[in-house]
């Protein structure tokens, strides 16, 4: 219904009903309260039982394993390229012979940045929107009022456990697209245009940090929370039958995108470049 | 018993619910009729606090529930079922699997004792065999039978039916008629019907009120509806397109 929020049932207050002349700050102050209020509840409902682990289970495979050939595929081409730029760079600006120590350039660049955003952006296009469209559909099809009535809390019951999915299955991801991306990278570099392995392998394993990895991996997590409370929230304010359904999925996938790249460049300045050596 | 008081709705400019007084009466069969998108679903849903009122009280059992913490509101909720117009089954979840769902958080019953008693929900409704389908296996009428075994299997004590034969052919409409009355008479519930269809409403009602411009403009037996001599009642029961009814 228009101005309820039927996650919590508790009513708008009438001045907090949308009106056809509101400002735009006010609506983006609006927006940002569902989805703190919604976090706040997911948060909330991550820590309390019953936990729906049959659903969380599904989310795990709908996420994660169901994800792995977009990923395998982004992750191939992303290495390929991001090799085969790395070659062009040390061959046209240090000199013929120089590509070898493209090795750590090219898997921090992969296990930092690239992987990480491509891997997001995949996930949240292929999951984000599915989420939407899901939780939409029950939405309109009165499921979420039917799963009130019968007792589930529709937060606890559809948020909680594909945030948890979510949050978990994205660092796996992204672990996975690691290395593709780097086997990926080599072997551009090793097999397309001979580059020395010996130094390629020797530069790639000396000057490549753990924490490299890992900071990619606490990004990812952060994108899996992002696309999770996006598309669930996107799908609990669906209206207007199946035309809503399609403008939710489309609106998920959108907002997650953009706040993915936002979020990452506040993440990557926020993160240490190293732990110290 | 549930008494409802000077509850006002509204949805941005749309005023659904201007002022609804009814008290329905514990074991009766109460039919709400109205036009399409006369507020019949909202005022039903407001019952079981999927939507909360702009002013107004509900008492369930002298418990007011409009003001209740949601905590507390399942507690409430637990006395109510709801059959919903295309049935709201989980599309993810087999037969079973949705019957068993109230059963499952509102009961602490062992997994066999659930199924067991889903199992006995759908053969109440007549339906057999059919347990380890998923919803988009099943006719419209099946749905509806599926959900309404949803609804009885834990046994609440009110049962709202949300238009239980729109969508349906005249004769599956008519069994879940029977449904209705086979409810009321086996587990002795409280039911809430509301619908347009005048043939459903004489088959199954003690009592029949009538929502009109978001207010409750007649309550009374079928007989005293089918008789009363006020014409927007008359209209309506008689389905005729000219009258005090005039917005399409």
């Amino acid at each position: 219904m228009r101005g309820s929020l039927i996650w919590n049932s508790k009513p708008l207050k009438p001045k907090m009903v949308p009106q056809k002349k509101q400002n735009i700050f006010f609506f983006f102050l609006q927006q940002m309260g569902e989805v703190g209020l919604l976090l706040g509840q997911t948060l909330k409902g991550l820590f309390t039982k019953p936990w729906e682990k049959r659903n969380f289970i599904h989310q795990l495979e709908e996420v994660g394993v169901k994800s792995l050939p977009v990923v395998s595929l982004t992750a191939a081409f992303g290495g390929l390229v991001f090799g085969l730029q790395t070659y062009i760079g040390f061959h046209r600006y240090i000199g013929p012979g120089s590509e070898a120590y493209g090795g750590p350039i090219i898997s921090l660049g992969l296990a930092k940045e690239l992987i990480p955003i491509l891997v997001g952006l995949m996930v949240s296009g292929r999951v984000g929107s599915a989420m939407a469209a899901e939780i939409g559909t029950m939405r309109i099809t009165e499921q979420i009022d039917a799963l009130i009535s019968l007792g589930a809390n529709p937060v606890r019951y559809l948020v909680v456990p594909r945030m948890l999915a979510s949050i978990i299955m994205l660092p796996c991801l992204t672990l996975y697209g690691d290395i593709i991306g780097m086997l990926g990278g080599y072997f551009y570099n090793i097999f397309l245009m001979g580059v020395n392995r010996y130094i390629y392998l020797r530069n790639t394993l000396l000057y490549m940090e753990f924490w490299d990895v890992l900071s990619g991996l606490i990004k990812a997590g952060f994108f899996g929370g992002i696309i999770a409370i996006v598309g669930c929230w996107q799908g609990l304010k669906t209206e207007a039958g199946a035309a809503g359904v399609g403008r939710a999925t489309t609106r998920a996938v959108v907002i997650s995108s953009i706040l993915i790249l936002i979020f990452n460049f506040f993440l990557s300045k926020a993160l240490p470049a190293d732990l110290g050596r | 018993m549930i008494q409802i008081i000077d509850l006002h709705k509204s949805f941005g400019e749309n005023r659904v619910l201007q002022g609804v007084n009814l008290t329905i009466e514990k074991g009766e069969t109460l039919v709400i009729i109205g036009r399409s998108g006369s507020g019949k679903s909202v005022l039903i849903k407001h019952l079981i606090g999927l939507i909360r009122p702009d002013r107004g009280e509900i008492y369930v059992d002298g418990v007011e529930t409009t003001c209740l913490k949601e905590d507390k509101l399942g507690q409430i909720r637990r006395k109510f079922a709801i059959l919903f117009q295309g049935a709201a089954l989980f599309d993810s979840l087999t037969v079973l699997q949705n019957v068993s769902f109230g059963l499952e958080k509102y009961t602490d019953f062992s997994q066999e004792k659930i199924e067991e008693l889903a199992r006995e929900a759908l053969q109440r409704v007549g339906l057999r065999e059919v347990e380890s389908l998923m919803p988009h296996e099943l006719s419209g009428g099946m749905k509806k039978r599926v959900g309404l075994a949803r609804a009885i299997a834990y046994r609440p004590e009110i049962i709202l039916y949300d238009e239980p034969s729109t969508g349906i052919d005249p004769i599956r409409a008519d069994a879940i008629n029977d449904l209705i009355i086979q409810m009321k008479k086996e587990l002795r519930v409280t039911s809430v019907v509301i619908t347009h269809d005048m043939v459903s409403t004489y088959k199954v009602a003690d009592r029949v009120a009538m929502l009109y411009k978001g207010k409750i403009i007649k309550v009374g037996a079928p007989d005293e509806i089918k008789n009363s001599e006020n014409p927007v009642i008359q209209q309506f029961i008689t389905g005729a397109a000219v009258g005090p009814i005039k917005e399409w």
